[in-house]
């Protein structure tokens, strides 16, 4: 059973720590609890905290088990997908998925969405993924939210870093981003970051901070959290 | 007489420690993809002592630990105070996305957790945790860490042999082999000589010269740097 504990202490987190970020997927031993089939409806709402990095249409996931990454493992290529181009399709199909729901179009900086996502059956663990389109292979979200103990009417609030898929260099350089900064390729199988695992992202430095070969410029550079997320248990 | 028992009661009903002794498993992960960690000190320690305290001067351990990566000054102070104290569990440097665990039975009283280790490449940062007060209750706990500047030492970004001496300016080693030379040095000057949030690194773009000899596509990072995974049991 996996549980995610931030949210039973965010104030400890956030005094010692000034970020309580949604991630992870640890393990604890939590009683079983006694298995009745209801639906749980989840009301999301996200919204883009940054300042000019749109986010790709993001998805929400329900899984029994599993997640959609782990920070430390080497990124499947499905979030490979996700993280270089922005398509969460590939994500969505991973067999563990038990109900997902994919937002209609991009989130710009400073707007809000919202989506439903309902499922009839024991799912509680919930992702959100999106990635960060002027950059390389940056991402946010959170994966296996444990929501059990969520109760209908109840919502929590949580703020999102960005992690690197590990998937492509850091480069920068015009060709190699997606989004308008640079309408370069996205999504590339060929892996040539330095370090082939899921990390926390450093950010992205732009030529207006040091990279001369970069296509981005200072408005495209942020830091955490980038994304701030409710979810409603509606049912 | 009655009435003094049931405040100490109430008083101790609304602390969420646990002044006894407690069982308790301790993951540490680095979270970034370009840092490396010198040994960590990991301490269960009473409300009388700390590793470094933020907005205050770092000791002479602290600065030696942030500088050098010598956990040995810290390691005595936490023993001095009867602390439960992990030392150096990696066996080593925790390299980027690695992780590593211990763990401790606290003694009676030792009701904070406190943890510090270098970070390479950087002149005098380190990832901390300034007294987590340890849950009473069974669980598992997550908490983020951030980077902290020591104050000690003007971040010049300069890789120089030798560095990691208390006072010598400069970064001791880049252990992921990925750093440049023949920097001119991003600063000579500490504006805030307390311990405090380290701004992070700059780097450059160019390995041969410029100021800095870190990578900027590399050596920079955000916070959170680190994950740290406590288990009460």
């Amino acid at each position: 059973m996996k549980t995610y504990h931030p949210l039973i202490q965010p104030a400890l987190a956030l005094a010692f720590t000034g970020l309580l970020l949604g991630c992870g997927s640890d393990s604890s031993d939590t009683p079983t609890p006694v298995s009745i089939s209801t639906t749980a409806s989840y009301h999301i709402s996200a919204t883009n905290l940054t300042n000019s990095q749109p986010l790709s249409p993001f998805l929400v996931t329900l899984h029994q088990s599993g997640g959609l990454w782990q920070v430390g493992e080497t990124a499947s290529n499905a979030l490979e997908i996700l993280a270089e181009g922005g398509d969460s399709s590939a994500l969505a199909a991973n067999a563990e998925v038990m109900a997902s729901v994919a937002d209609g179009a991009p989130l710009m900086p400073g707007e809000s969405s919202e989506q439903v996502l309902s499922y009839q059956g024991e799912a509680h663990l919930f992702s959100f993924v999106a990635m960060l389109v002027n950059t390389n292979d940056a991402f946010t979200g959170l994966t296996q939210l444990d929501l059990q103990s969520l109760a209908v009417g109840d919502s929590i609030d949580l703020q999102l870093p960005v992690y690197d898929a590990g998937t492509e260099a850091n480069t920068e350089r015009a060709g190699t981003i997606p989004g308008p900064a640079d309408g370069g390729e996205g999504y590339n199988g060929s892996r040539d970051d330095k370090l082939d695992v899921v990390t926390m992202h450093p950010g992205v430095v732009s030529a207006d901070d040091g990279l001369s070969q970069s296509v981005l410029l200072q408005q495209h550079k942020f830091a955490n959290p980038v994304v701030t997320l409710t979810i409603t248990r509606q049912e | 007489m009655k009435l003094s028992t049931i405040s100490l009661l109430l008083g101790a009903s609304m602390t969420s420690q646990l002044a006894f002794a407690q069982d308790i498993d301790i993951k540490v992960q680095n979270l970034s993809q370009g840092l490396y960690f010198t040994p960590l000190v990991i301490a269960a320690h009473n409300d009388s002592g700390y590793l470094f305290e933020l907005g205050q001067s770092a000791s002479g351990e602290l600065q030696a630990m942030a500088e050098g990566g010598d956990i040995s000054g810290l390691v005595n102070i936490a023993n001095s105070i009867g602390a439960n104290v992990i030392e150096n569990p990696a066996a080593g440097l925790l390299a980027p996305a690695a992780h590593t665990s211990a763990s401790v039975m606290t003694t009676d009283g030792n009701m904070y957790l406190s943890v510090s280790a270098m970070i390479l490449p950087s002149n005098d940062g380190f990832v901390g945790l300034d007294r987590w007060p340890i849950p009473a209750a069974a669980g598992t706990y997550h908490i983020y860490l951030n980077a902290y500047d020591a104050g000690t030492e003007a971040n010049n970004e300069l890789v120089v042999d030798g560095s990691g001496a208390p006072g010598v300016l400069g970064i001791p080693a880049a252990p992921g082999m990925d750093a440049g030379s023949g920097g001119s040095g991003v600063t000579s000057t500490e504006q805030n000589t307390m311990v405090h949030v380290h701004r992070g690194n700059l780097g450059d773009d160019d390995l041969t010269s410029g100021h800095s000899d870190l990578d900027n596509t590399v050596h920079r990072w955000l916070n959170p740097v680190a994950k740290l995974t406590v288990t009460v049991k």
